[in-house]
């Protein structure tokens, strides 16, 4: 029972430590910001019902939405291409095809009528130092503003994948991909890199990504940064709660809040899974198997010591 | 003694639960040098034949690595390979793979004997390999040892116009079950 | 020239080759061990099969790793993590043993502190295994080099500044141990070199000196019990078993190692598959970037106590308090001024020092990962204080220390 002891004493010293200089360092050093859960409490409720097909007018006409974006389920291509668009705006704009599945209904209600107010860049552009955000406000298309906003809210749902089909990469490339590459899924902030077969192929991609880049440090101020090893170097935790309000952790960041719903953060964080830890399931799995065998060996090791000391008493 | 026997027990059932683990530790040694996906998903190559214009004339591909040598048949080669009873060039037309009634020889480019590449002389219209006299007529059939056979072919399927190497079509298929290719 | 006869069985022509029965004999079944111990007899067995697996898992990483500052980083978290079949397993277990071998390595440290198995001849067991600690350490930190992320590029930055011995700015050499104003290529195939293989090398080298230096004094035992190993081994060859004092290292010795460490890898694989964050510091996810140091920047939990021990001083002081901590340990034989090797609970003051030092060591752990502000550096600078003072009164309290 000496042993017992021994083996307590050494725990416990074992696990002070660990306590001391892994749990409680982290929670002192932690930046503390918590999750609501994409409701985005800040902004107004969307009280009007909409309808999709006087939305739809109003996105293709009077709102002058497909002037700059694309939305390629309705047929509207890109006005242009994405290094000349970045060259014009700072940020190529997102193809209006799904953000209606990736982004919150309510946020989407309030960016079309102020994008510097929803997406918490008002720090950046503001009346004060004369900078407004690439997009303009929607002043009304002549009737009650609200209702034309929530009619457009409801064309861009109407159009958009339906939940059940809305996949990781449609989230990430929508919500996230214009700004962030992810070298290890091969996307970069143009699109997927195709396979070249000429190396004056790979080089001419290179070159717009590259410009596109430009543009892009040019508009936050720097390079926004790799996302592909994100999920362990960040964790599940501080990409959510980042997503949801980038402010929560790095005050007067040229990241907008990205306005995404519940359903779309998940997609995205399923993303950046595939991206970074693509093996955690294989890990479990695996690990399972190891530990039974483990704990076999040590049953046989202890009955083997137990017939080996037996005489030595 | 009784006592000794089951203590030898003991430790043999140890010494059999710790091999195991061995085993298993080994298996996932094997697998961490089998090729990358990478390596894996890099081993089909599409080539267009109708970017081989000119006849009687060599072209070189890579395909995992390996040459691949192309080359379109001249309306002479075609008949001198469907008259001929020489005994090689019997096998030859069987070698070729026709797409919209064009002819071309596609085959990796290795000696069959030891792997050196083998140098085609358009005017001879047969290949030499350097590194032992080994010889091959135009349409990568042996003609001269040590190679102990023509050129192999690379598990090919037609897809129009283009050829996939890598995938096996019934083509290609049919050629192993002939004995044309290995 | 030996006389060799022709042999009788494959055993026998191994045996008049090799005297492969004589090696079993001095290396195994007649190599004697106390039988009152317990399982912290272990830890060295525990050791031995940590490096074991670091040695393997090293070289399944070997095969795919690229030293190339440009490389490095993908291909570690790319390559071997999401490309090669159980590179993970491979990478998760040497982090884990890497990190772990240090808990052990410390466990062991305080056993020998414990029943005094530093002294009365066993001085150079002790010396080698102090050495033995500043190679691992040395090992630990060229190859958490390796990987190029954000940690391994400022780790290496920091800890290379250090040479410039503060007030006699030693920049020459900081630059030399570099091979460049800057950790970059050179010192990253530099310390990949070292991580390898020279200090490789000298780890096995040191493990067979270690080794050697226990054949002569024996291990101690709990009681600290002088034992005749020729009286004893006689009498358990006799066939008195149970009244001998000693046992065989095989099968007897193996037997209880073997249920320790079969125990032990429990708890180690529990740690690669589902725990591994303390050994797999998130911010070294992030690729090495030059001109951005991480927000926390920190060393190695196992390193963190001697770190303290620079922190809360001034430069100059600091680092001589620093180089105090690393070399103060060698000297423990030295400065313990008793003849009594047994447990501290029967030497008095010692016993007080004993867990004091303990105690303190993880206090500056602790402190050393805290923000050097506030209460957190009244306490590391009580705590560092309190570590030279104890060593300064351990010849003091241990030459009045009666006979135990």
């Amino acid at each position: 029972m000496k042993e017992l002891l021994i083996l307590v004493i050494v725990s416990v010293f074992t696990l002070a430590t660990y306590y001391l200089t892994e749990t409680l360092p982290s929670k002192v050093n932690e930046i503390h910001a918590e999750s609501h859960g994409f409701a985005y409490a800040d902004l107004p409720a969307l009280t009007k019902k909409g309808n999709a097909a006087r939305g739809k007018a109003l996105v293709m006409g009077a709102g002058a939405c497909s002037g700059c974006h694309a939305i390629t389920v309705a047929g509207n291509p890109a006005p242009m291409d994405p290094v000349t668009a970045a060259s014009a705006y700072g940020v190529n704009p997102p193809d209006l095809s799904n953000v209606g599945a990736v982004y919150s209904p309510k946020f989407l209600a309030a960016l079309i009528k102020n994008p510097a107010h929803a997406l918490i860049l008002e720090h950046k552009f503001n009346a004060k130092n004369g900078r407004s955000f690439p997009m303009p406000q929607f002043y009304g298309a002549g009737g009650d503003k609200d209702q034309e906003i929530a009619d457009m809210v409801a064309y861009l749902q109407s159009i958009a994948v339906p939940k059940d089909k809305l996949t990781p990469d449609i989230a990430f490339q929508t919500a996230c991909g214009r700004c962030h590459a992810v070298h290890y899924t091969k996307w970069t902030q143009i699109g997927q890199t195709p396979k070249f077969k000429k190396e004056q192929a790979k080089l001419e991609f290179r070159t717009k990504e590259l410009n596109y880049q430009d543009s892009l440090i040019a508009y936050l101020g720097k390079l926004p940064p790799d996302l592909s090893m994100y999920i362990r170097s960040r964790g599940e935790e501080y990409i959510n709660n980042f997503m949801e309000d980038p402010q929560n952790y790095i005050k007067g960041t040229a990241m907008p809040r990205v306005g995404v719903s519940k359903e779309g953060a998940e997609k995205v964080m399923d993303y950046l899974k595939k991206a970074g830890d693509p093996k955690a399931a294989e890990r479990t799995s695996v690990g399972k198997d190891v530990m039974i065998f483990l704990v076999i060996f040590a049953i046989f090791a202890i009955l083997w010591k137990k017939e080996v000391w037996k005489d030595l008493h | 003694m009784k006592n000794s026997s089951r203590r030898g027990f003991m430790g043999k059932a140890f010494g059999a639960v710790a091999a195991v683990g061995a085993v298993g530790s080994l298996y996932a040694m094997k697998k961490s040098w089998d090729p990358l996906p990478s390596v894996k998903a890099a081993g089909f190559t599409t080539i267009d034949l109708s970017d081989y214009k000119i006849a009687n004339k060599m072209y070189v591909e890579g395909w995992r690595g390996k040459p691949i040598f192309v080359m379109k048949f001249t309306p002479e080669m075609i008949k001198k390979m469907e008259a001929s009873d020489n005994k090689y060039k019997k096998n030859d037309i069987a070698r070729n793979i026709v797409v919209d009634g064009e002819h071309f020889m596609v085959c990796i480019g290795l000696c069959t004997h030891l792997g050196c590449i083998p140098a085609y002389r358009p005017d001879k219209e047969n290949f030499l390999c350097a590194c032992h006299g080994g010889m091959y007529d135009f349409a990568g059939m042996v003609t001269k040892s040590p190679p102990p056979r023509g050129f192999d072919i690379p598990p090919f399927k037609v897809v129009g116009k283009t050829l996939v190497l890598g995938e096996e079509g019934p083509e290609y298929k049919k050629m192993l079950a002939t004995g044309v290719t290995l | 020239m030996a006389h060799f006869t022709k042999a009788t069985s494959i055993h026998d022509w191994f045996n008049q080759r090799l005297g492969i029965d004589t090696v079993n004999r001095v290396l195994a079944t007649e190599y004697w061990i106390p039988k009152n111990i317990n399982f912290l007899w272990a830890m060295g067995m525990i050791l031995a099969v940590t490096f074991g697996l670091l040695l393997v898992s090293g070289i399944f990483l070997l095969m795919y790793y690229q030293p190339n500052i440009h490389t490095a980083f993908d291909s570690v978290n790319y390559t071997i993590m999401q490309q090669v079949d159980f590179g993970w397993l491979w990478r998760h277990i040497h982090a884990v043993s890497a990190s772990v071998i240090f808990l052990i390595i410390y466990i062991h440290m305080f056993t020998g502190i414990y029943y005094g198995s530093y002294k009365n001849g066993r001085e150079m067991i002790w010396i080698s295994g102090m050495l033995l600690f500043v190679a691992f350490s040395a090992e630990a930190f060229s190859g958490y080099m390796l990987p190029w992320g954000q940690m391994s590029y400022w780790a290496g930055m920091v800890i290379t500044n250090l040479f410039s011995l503060g007030g006699l700015h030693l920049n020459g050499l900081v630059e030399w141990i570099r091979g460049d104003y800057i950790p970059s290529q050179a010192f990253l195939d530099r310390f990949f070199m070292l991580h390898v293989l020279l200090i490789p090398l000298i780890i096995i080298a040191l493990i067979g000196l270690h080794f050697g230096a226990l054949r002569i004094p024996h291990v101690n035992n709990q009681d600290g019990e002088e034992i005749d190993f020729d009286v004893e081994s006689k009498k358990y060859l006799a066939g008195d078993k149970a009244n001998s004092k000693v046992i065989r290292f095989m099968n007897d010795f193996l037997s209880k190692d073997m249920a320790v460490v079969a125990i032990y890898l429990v708890f180690l694989f529990y740690l690669v598959f589902w725990n591994f964050g303390f050994a797999m510091d998130p911010i070294n996810f992030d690729p090495a970037n030059g001109l951005q140091t991480p927000r926390d920047i920190y060393p190695e939990w196992y390193f963190l106590w001697s770190y303290e021990m620079l922190r809360p001083f001034s430069t100059n002081f600091g680092l001589m308090t620093f180089a105090f901590a690393q070399g103060i340990m060698f000297l423990l034989p030295f400065l313990d001024r008793s003849k009594n090797a047994v447990a501290a609970s029967r030497r008095g003051w010692f016993q007080v020092w004993f867990w004091l030092l303990l105690v303190d060591m993880i206090a500056l752990s602790a402190m050393g990962k805290m923000p050097p502000s506030g209460i957190w550096y009244d306490i590391g600078f009580t705590a560092a204080s309190l570590f030279i003072a104890l060593w300064v009164a351990l010849p003091i309290i241990t030459i009045f220390e009666k006979k135990a």
